[in-house]
Parts: C-alpha cells; sequence; structure tokens
C-alpha cells in the first residue's frame, strides 16, 4: 500500500525514512501541537514550497535542465486566484477559474518557452527563461489596473475558509477549527496529492527517459527519443505543477503581490532548496523546504545571538548580522555543489550503501 | 524551420571551410542596426527627437557591449557561462561611488579636466577591482567545475549571491546615489538634437574598448591564440599552448570590462542598489545570445540592436521596454537560431 503510494521509491536509508515520517507528521499535525499564527503560517509555507521545489526537481533534477521562469508559473498562478476573486467576488467558481485559467496560461507559456529556447542549445533555455521571467516580473508590475501594481492584490476568499468562520466554538485539543484551519488542511492534502503524483510521475518509463536525458541527451536521442519533445512535456508539466503551487500560496496568503511570487529571490530559494535538499530525489525537495523556510523563520534569531555576541568586532558584527542570513546559505549552496552534489538526501542514501 | 537550420549550419560549415583562407565577410548584421535606426525615424516623427533618441541608444549599447564582452568571450574560450559576470558590474558600480566621495566629498567641480580625472580614476579603479575579484572567483567558484554545464550554472549563481551579500556587507543593503558631476551634467545641442554630455563620455570610452579589443583579438599573438581557443581550443593546446593560462587572463580581463562597464552603467542609472548588476546581467544575456554565444561582434552588434531598440520603445510605448528586447531576440532566433555571427564549432 505504502510502497504503491510512493511508486516504488522508498526513502531507502532508515535515517531518512524517520525524517520524513517525522516532518509529514508534524505538519500534519501543526495545528494541534504547534500553536500559534506563526507556526502555522510557516508549516503553510513549507507546505506550499515543498510542491514548488519538487516541481523544479522535476526540471534540475531529473531532465537536467535550469529553468529560471519557474517562479514565473508560480505567479501565473498565485495571480490567477487574486485576479478572478476580486473581479468575480470570493466564491468557489472564481476560484475554479482563475486555477483553470493560470494552468492554460502556465501550460501555453512554458510550451512556447520551450519549443523556442530546448531545441537550440540546453544553456540557451537557461538565459531565456531568466530573460522571460525579468520581463514578466516587470510586466506584472506595470499593468497596475490588473495585477495591483507593486502593492499587489489583497482578496477575499471563499466563506468556507475565512479566518472569521469558526466550526466549533470551543477550541479543540488546543486549535481553533475554523476557516483557517480548513485551509490549512486543504493546502496540506492537495499537497501531499500533488507530491505523490510528482513521484508517480518521475518513476514512470517517462521519468526514466527523463533521466536518461539527463545523463547522456546525445545517447538518448540515438536511441530514439526526441529530447526535445521530452524537455519540452517536462517543462510543460513543472510548470502546471508550480502554477498549482501559486495557487496554493494565494489561498493561504488571501494575497498576492510581485515580491511574494514573482521576485528572484524565490528563485534563489526554491534552487537552494532543491540542491542542498538533493537534486533528482523529490524528497529532497521536502526536506530543503524544510531547512530553508525554518533557517528563513528561526535562523536569523539565532544570528542575532550571534551578532549580539560579536558586535565589537566591526567586520565579524556585520557578517553575522541577522540580514546576512542568505550569505551563508549562499555559502552552503556552493559547498554543496562542490562536495555533496546529490544534497541532504543523497547523502543519507549514499551512507547505507558504505 | 528546423530542418532548414540544421541544413543550412552544416552547409555553412563546409563551405566556409572551402572557402579559406578568405572568408567573406557578413555585412546583413550591420545593416540591421541602420534598418532599425531609419524604421524608428518616422514612428518617433521629430528628427531630433529621434536623433537624441539613437545618440542615446549608441550610448546604451556601447555601455552594455563594454560590459557584455567578457561574458562572451568566457563563454567562448571555455564554454563557461558565468552567472556570476553581475558580482562585477555592480561592484564596478560601488567603486565608482566610494572614489567619487573621495575625490569630490560634497561639491564636484564645474571645470571639465579635473572631473574627466576623477571619472578616469574611478572607471581604472573598477577595472582593477573587477580584474583581481575576477582571479579570485575563477580560482575558487569556476575552476572546481570546468566541463559540467549545469554545475557551472548553479556554481556561478551561488557565487552571484554570494558576491551581492558581501556588497551589502561593504556597501549597506540601501540603495546609494550616483549623481553625475556637475561639469558633466547637461547635455550640448547639435543641430536641434539634445545629447547628453555624460552620453558622449560613455561612446568615446567605449570606442576606446572596443578599438583596444579589436586591435588585441586581431593584431596581437594574444589574440590570435584567444581566437584560435574559441575555435578549437585542443588544437591550441596541443600546439603547446597553456590555454588555462590564457583562459584566467580573459575572465580577467572580462571581470575587468564588466567592472568598467558597471562604472559606466551607475553613472547612467545615477543610483546604485545591490541588486544592479542582476538587472543589467538580464540584459547582457539577450544580447549575447542575439549576437552569437562567443562572438565579440555579434556581442557588439546585438548591444547596440538592444540599446537602440530600447530607448525607441521606451520613448513610445515605455510599458513595453523590457518585452522589446525579448521580442527582438526572439525575431532573431527565428532568422538565425545561432545568434547574428554564430560560432562555427558550437
Amino acid at each position: 500500500m505504502i510502497d504503491r503510494l510512493l511508486s516504488h521509491d522508498r526513502p531507502r536509508n532508515r535515517w531518512l525514512a524517520i525524517v520524513l515520517v517525522a516532518i509529514v507528521v508534524a505538519l500534519a499535525l501543526t495545528p494541534f501541537i504547534f500553536p500559534g499564527t506563526k507556526a502555522l503560517n510557516v508549516a503553510a509555507k513549507i507546505v506550499v514550497f515543498v510542491v514548488l521545489a519538487a516541481s523544479f526537481d522535476l526540471l534540475l533534477g531529473y531532465t537536467g535542465i535550469v529553468s529560471f521562469a519557474h517562479t514565473m508559473f508560480f505567479g501565473i498562478g498565485a495571480y490567477g486566484i487574486a485576479i478572478a476573486s476580486t473581479r468575480l467576488g470570493s466564491t468557489w467558481g472564481a476560484l475554479a477559474l482563475g486555477a483553470v485559467g493560470a494552468l492554460l496560461l502556465s501550460a501555453l507559456l512554458s510550451f512556447l518557452i520551450g519549443l523556442f529556447s530546448l531545441r537550440v542549445k540546453a544553456i540557451f533555455f537557461a538565459m531565456i527563461t531568466l530573460a522571460v521571467a525579468s520581463a514578466f516580473a516587470t510586466l506584472a508590475s506595470q499593468l497596475s489596473d490588473f495585477t495591483g501594481g507593486e502593492d499587489g492584490l489583497t482578496f477575499k476568499v471563499p466563506e468556507a475558509l475565512q479566518p472569521g468562520t469558526a466550526y466549533v466554538s470551543e477550541p479543540f485539543l488546543g486549535a481553533s477549527i475554523d476557516g483557517r484551519f480548513v485551509t490549512y488542511y486543504l493546502l496540506f492534502a492537495v499537497a501531499l496529492l500533488l507530491v505523490l503524483a510528482l513521484l508517480r510521475i518521475v518513476n514512470s518509463p517517462f521519468g526514466r527517459v527523463l533521466q536518461a536525458i539527463r545523463e547522456n541527451d546525445f545517447r538518448a536521442e540515438a536511441i530514439g527519443y526526441r529530447t526535445v519533445v521530452y524537455r519540452t512535456i517536462a517543462s510543460v508539466v513543472s510548470a502546471l505543477f508550480a502554477t498549482l503551487a501559486g495557487v496554493l500560496l494565494a489561498l493561504w496568503l488571501r494575497y498576492n503581490g510581485p515580491d511574494t511570487t514573482l521576485s528572484f529571490e524565490i528563485m534563489l530559494d526554491v534552487l537552494l532548496i532543491v540542491v542542498i535538499g538533493g537534486m533528482g530525489t523529490i524528497y529532497g525537495a521536502v526536506v530543503g523546504s524544510v531547512l530553508l523556510v525554518l533557517a528563513q523563520n528561526y535562523l536569523q534569531d539565532l544570528m542575532k545571538l550571534g551578532a549580539s555576541a560579536v558586535q565589537d568586532v566591526p567586520v565579524l558584527s556585520q557578517i553575522v548580522s541577522p540580514d546576512r542570513w542568505l550569505l551563508w546559505l549562499g555559502i552552503l549552496f556552493v559547498l554543496s555543489v562542490y562536495y555533496f552534489p546529490s544534497g541532504v538526501v543523497g547523502r543519507l542514501r549514499a551512507m547505507r550503501r558504505r | 524551420m528546423s530542418d532548414a537550420t540544421t541544413v543550412t549550419a552544416s552547409t555553412a560549415a563546409s563551405t566556409r571551410a572551402e572557402a579559406l583562407p578568405r572568408t567573406r565577410f557578413d555585412f546583413v548584421p550591420l545593416i540591421s542596426i541602420v534598418v532599425l535606426a531609419l524604421a524608428a525615424w518616422p514612428a518617433v516623427g521629430s528628427s531630433s527627437t529621434w536623433l537624441t533618441l539613437t545618440f542615446a541608444g549608441l550610448a546604451m549599447g556601447m555601455i552594455v557591449f563594454i560590459a557584455a564582452s567578457g561574458l562572451t568571450l568566457v563563454f567562448g574560450l571555455m564554454d563557461v557561462l558565468n552567472f556570476g559576470h553581475s558580482v562585477f558590474i555592480a561592484l564596478g558600480a560601488y567603486i565608482t561611488t566610494s572614489v567619487f566621495v573621495a575625490v569630490f566629498g560634497d561639491a564636484s567641480p564645474a571645470t571639465l579636466a579635473p572631473t574627466l580625472a576623477a571619472v578616469l580614476l574611478a572607471m581604472l579603479a573598477a577595472m582593477l577591482l573587477g580584474g583581481v575579484v575576477g582571479l579570485g572567483f575563477e580560482r575558487v567558484i569556476v575552476r572546481p567545475v570546468y566541463g559540467q554545464h549545469l554545475k557551472q550554472i548553479l556554481v556561478t549563481i551561488g557565487g552571484a549571491i554570494i558576491g551581492e551579500e558581501l556588497i551589502k556587507v561593504a556597501w549597506g543593503p540601501a540603495q546609494i546615489p550616483l549623481p553625475l558631476p556637475e561639469a558633466l551634467r547637461g547635455s550640448v545641442l547639435i543641430g536641434d538634437a539634445a545629447v547628453e554630455k555624460f552620453r558622449l563620455v560613455a561612446v568615446v570610452v567605449g570606442l576606446v574598448v572596443l578599438s583596444a579589443l579589436l586591435y588585441t583579438l586581431n593584431r596581437t599573438k594574444i589574440g590570435l591564440l584567444i581566437r584560435a581557443g574559441v575555435q578549437d581550443r585542443e588544437m591550441v593546446e596541443s600546439m603547446g599552448y597553456r590555454i588555462r593560462r590564457l583562459f584566467v587572463g580573459v575572465f580577467a580581463a572580462g571581470s575587468a570590462l564588466a567592472g568598467l562597464g558597471g562604472s559606466l552603467w551607475g553613472m547612467n542609472q545615477q543610483i546604485v542598489v545591490p541588486q544592479i548588476g542582476g538587472q543589467v546581467n538580464v540584459l547582457l544575456f539577450i544580447v549575447i545570445i542575439i549576437g552569437g554565444l562567443g562572438s565579440t561582434l555579434g556581442c557588439l552588434v546585438g548591444a547596440l540592436l538592444v540599446g537602440l531598440m530600447t530607448n525607441y520603445v521606451g520613448f513610445l510605448a515605455p510599458k513595453f521596454t523590457m518585452f522589446s528586447s525579448i521580442g527582438l531576440m526572439v525575431a532573431v532566433l527565428v532568422w538565425r537560431p545561432q545568434g547574428l555571427y554564430p560560432v562555427v564549432n558550437r
């Protein structure tokens, strides 16, 4: 049963299995065991980033192509929900319409980009997606009638998901059963389904072809697979999953703006997650998202302690100041590309083989 | 379309081999610059505005060319696509702010000679620091991952993150104004078209860099080796030249040029933010794709095309400025999938 759910792609290491089970259980029980809005927000962000990073892993880890337009599709999903909800009112129909519209737009765009740049040379794809994504971000902040510009859009979700909606008057086991609670579990369930679906995709014959292309595209072509077609399909599928991640984020935040979904910083976050977690494993996205989002929210507190300890040393205090947390993650990123390119998950798996 | 391109690519390679030692120079991309400029004339309307825009476009193109030339050479020579190029650009811009503050203090002189000397000093400092940091960057970030494209992209991105954070450590995360020196503000009238003084400086610097680059590449032995290395690295190595060492030199020079480009770009924007390198980098990628990865002449033509396009569209329909360069890139790739001046063996 579990085996079929995981598409026969087990964690293959006891520690990794324990970590994964712990993460899933912790996320599933967050409203009960970690009270407070901050913990719930962090958990929701982890859930969304797991989907986003896992879909990016399909491209980077399994197909071996680097795309910088991944946040663009993330943003399209979030804007789809935001625009539909502001224009059509806060109904389920509007949400569905926004999500479907966003999915169609993402599919079309990723298909066009793939068709254009994947047939020439893989390295083109990295550059062209970078250019297209930054142009899209500029466009989104300039079409302010439509997207709310730099300020973004704040909107209402259907009543069942609103924080004010209380289902049970008394808190149940320390958690208040309200719209937020329902939204969180909606996010959790959808994300779980999406990650399992991604596992299914990468372990299908199609996924095997992608890995063959990653290892040696010339040979894959020689065996008779049209690499351009496979690469393009992979980028479309990955874009669709990223769009759904954007939909989830917008549902949770009830807000969307250029900085929350389209900025290059988010793209870097996703890169960091996938590389540090482990490329080409899907599980790496899970572990990496937990690490990065926790670091983003709690490492800064830790660094504050460090900074106050060395505040008299001129340069050092600058370097460990909490605002520079990205510096340390960047160093970790470079080191992990050099010394453990298969990331945390790959490291754990290699441990058993020895 | 795709079948046709592979056929033309292979025949182009074979005719080129037969046509040696004299190859015919391809004028079509150069003409396209003139065509673009002339096509914009009726769209803009007034001649003087058109002249101003054209000059602004050429100046911007020159700055972009300076910054991009290193990127394309490094790619051509060693197949290294450096996403960390942005660090040197940002570094150049920040050094310029520091030099201006150190030299001018609060008020800059209105006379031309000391101002130009200070600008020259700032540009030299930017180049020097860019080159030195480039040496370190090559050693620490690029060298361990030669020949592995995916890792190269990832590691150089990591280098860009670290570099940007270190710049924030050194100069602070806030934006820093970089006002032009008094003597370079305002514009001169050529006919009835107003041309900003700073743009004249940019064009002159660009021409100097261009001629130095052309001279080095076409008239010196180093340049001969670089061009040979771009065409066939292994052949040059088998002749006994250490292409690694050559590459380190090219990387440092490219970084120095990026520093210079960043210095000029900073003065052009008159404000410097830590993300400045990333913003320019997008433009640089578009330019070197248009020009053909690895081609210096293509880089120049691409930069001028993008510079002109940006200024015309910025005047006619400001919202679509960013998209215009991408549209240009798409159009060029449809026309010539390998860029304007394809480098033969790639």
